[in-house]
């Protein structure tokens, strides 16, 4: 029974690389800095969704403090960057 | 308990929640990648997002609940975050392309 479940951890794995590669081609051909600024946030998403799927396999707890911290700095980036391309400054005097 | 052996009726729903969620998460990306402008792309990765993530986060609490014989709910904290931050970004990411736009057309 265990071979499903490590045959679904490397499907899933494989379907979030190809994800990932097309949220790489909006990365580096998007038209717009806005576009840009939202596939890389999108790859924070999709990591952190790649990082879950390890912890399952290894069956270990580390690896969701890491999935927490990669949320937290991929928001706090987010924001930063949409603050720029609004303001153009991120921290107003 | 070990995981090992863990028994069918843990195994088959964490299997489908995972192949369902990273799916979702695929077309979110095909979303992001062929939809004409910004303000339609911005639904795509909602996909992976919101349905996406709770499928592989339902799928981890159920092996960690078994190998662990308890109640494993710390990953309802992602969730949470997730579900509080997602549309804070979206919103800020369309004020600054409607303003950059808008400052565009006017030059």
């Amino acid at each position: 029974m265990l071979t499903l479940l490590n045959w679904a951890i490397d499907f899933s794995l494989l379907v979030l690389v190809l994800a990932n590669l097309c949220v790489l081609f909006r990365l580096f051909v998007g038209p717009s800095a806005q576009d840009r600024v939202l596939a890389l946030d999108t790859l924070y998403v999709n990591g952190m969704l790649m990082i879950l799927i390890l912890g399952i396999r290894h069956g270990s707890s580390e690896y969701f403090d890491i999935a927490l911290l990669i949320g937290l700095f991929g928001f706090v980036s987010s924001v930063a960057f949409a603050k720029f391309l609004l303001r153009g400054e991120v921290i107003e005097p | 308990m070990t995981y090992a052996d863990l028994p069918w009726w843990i195994v088959l729903p964490a299997a489908l929640l995972l192949v369902t969620g990273s799916l979702l998460t695929l077309i979110g990306a095909l979303g992001l990648l062929r939809l004409p402008h910004l303000y339609a792309r911005l639904h795509g990765p909602a996909m992976g997002a919101t349905l996406g993530l709770y499928c592989i986060l339902i799928a981890g609490m159920l092996v960690a609940s078994f190998v662990e014989q308890r109640v494993v709910l710390h990953q309802l904290l992602i969730a949470l975050f997730i579900i509080l931050t997602a549309p804070v970004t979206a919103i800020l990411l369309m004020q600054a392309a409607l303003y950059r736009e808008r400052r565009r057309s006017e030059k």
